[in-house]
């Protein structure tokens, strides 16, 4: 779908932004929450946890939405996400996603 | 030859509890786990997490309380979800899940029951029991997690395993004809009958969520991956990769006919919601044909 111009209604919307909690400890590496993660917000993280694992790392902290699928779907209750804000609904996120 | 024991060393009980204490709230949903008992003994990339995940958010979606609420399982990998919830579970003998939750059901009509079992528990050992409370409609919530195989003894061959899969007792790929559950449920007499992978986690939720409020037998199929049993011996890999799969080759199909949902190897999985009826539950005709006259010769 491709915007060519602000909504008229945007002042009505907004993005949630999410913050991401991740407990390394108990990670097991499965990957769910890296390879589902609707903004690719999580990658690998070079370095080993306790287990010899490698827990999932947040590179775009600003991305995520709090939608909660990584919460939802990580079998080892080791990420979560609080709602951070609310963020204004601006021209570049809407080109930004008729980009995508 | 001189033995040498090793020394016995005391159970370090005030280093237990530290750890403990440490590790048990990080998460907000470590309330509804007991203490202590996280990390769980599943492997790296199974999909009985993702459905105990799913099910304590379906409780906080629905918000019944923890102690209005009660978790029977029978023997399995998924039979442990019973020790990892904080709150009234029970971990029964093999097979028999159903027939307690049937008495837990009858005598205390207000609590939620939810029976939590695997495919080789209901429906091999415990095929009969599953068949005849889905008959007499007993008010259960039965979630059924399939993984075509027995995973906790080493990936035998279970009556969900597909023809031509591979596991340790059928080297040569398996010969017999599998379960279709949904079907079975249906036509047993099942009133909600639901199946969803551990990928669709969002739908599962709320298909938990939504038998809360059903009066009656309600059944949800949910396809787990299980690397070490099911996904390695059949080349389909790890645990991600089986998520992937599922990604691909599942239809979602709402309203479909059961006959017709039937798992191949490696082939397309139909999910959705696939009947809702209603129909008198167990305790509700009990009371209609049998109690009822009885409550009248005395006045």
């Amino acid at each position: 779908m491709k915007f060519w111009r602000l909504p008229l209604d945007a002042g009505s919307h907004s993005i949630p932004i999410g913050e991401l909690h991740i407990i390394k400890d108990r990670c097991k590496g499965c990957g769910f929450c890296i390879e589902f993660c609707p903004n690719q917000v999580l990658k690998e993280a070079p370095e080993f946890n306790k287990k010899g694992y490698h827990p999932p790392l947040v590179t775009k902290q600003g991305e995520c939405v709090n939608c909660n699928l990584c919460e939802i779907i990580c079998p080892e209750f080791a990420i979560y996400s609080v709602l951070k804000e609310y963020k204004e609904l601006t021209a570049e996120d809407i080109a930004g996603y008729s980009k995508k | 030859m001189k033995i040498r024991y090793q020394p016995i060393v005391p159970f370090d009980q005030e280093g237990f509890n530290r750890l403990k204490d440490e590790q048990h709230g990080l998460h907000p949903d470590d309330q509804y786990l007991k203490p202590g008992r996280i990390p769980h003994i599943w492997c790296p990339g199974c999909g009985l997490g993702v459905v105990l995940n799913t099910y304590i958010n379906a409780l906080k979606m629905t918000g019944i309380p923890i102690d209005r609420s009660v978790v029977v399982s029978g023997i399995g990998c998924t039979g442990r979800v019973a020790g990892y919830l904080n709150m009234d579970t029970y971990h029964t003998t093999h097979g028999r899940a159903i027939p307690f939750a049937t008495g837990l059901s009858l005598t205390r009509p207000d609590l939620s029951v939810t029976v939590f079992s695997g495919d080789g528990d209901l429906f091999a050992i415990g095929g009969n029991h599953f068949i005849h409370a889905a008959r007499r409609n007993v008010n259960l919530k039965v979630i059924c997690v399939n993984n075509f195989n027995y995973g906790m003894t080493g990936g035998q061959v279970a009556p969900t395993t597909p023809v031509s899969a591979r596991t340790t007792t059928t080297p040569y790929g398996n010969s017999e004809a599998s379960f279709n559950l949904p079907y079975l449920a249906h036509a047993s007499g099942a009133v909600y009958v639901a199946r969803w992978t551990t990928f669709h986690a969002r739908q599962l939720v709320n298909a938990i969520a939504e038998t809360f409020s059903i009066d009656g037998f309600t059944f949800i199929e949910v396809i787990a991956p299980c690397p070490v049993g099911y996904g390695r011996p059949n080349k389909i890999g790890s645990g991600l990769d089986e998520m992937i799969y599922y990604k691909e080759n599942s239809i979602v199909q709402n309203g479909a006919d059961p006959r017709n949902v039937d798992i191949a190897l490696k082939g397309k999985i139909v999910v959705g919601k696939f009947s809702e009826e209603k129909r008198p539950t167990f305790l509700g005709e009990y009371e209609e044909k049998i109690l009822k006259k009885f409550r009248r010769t005395e006045t």
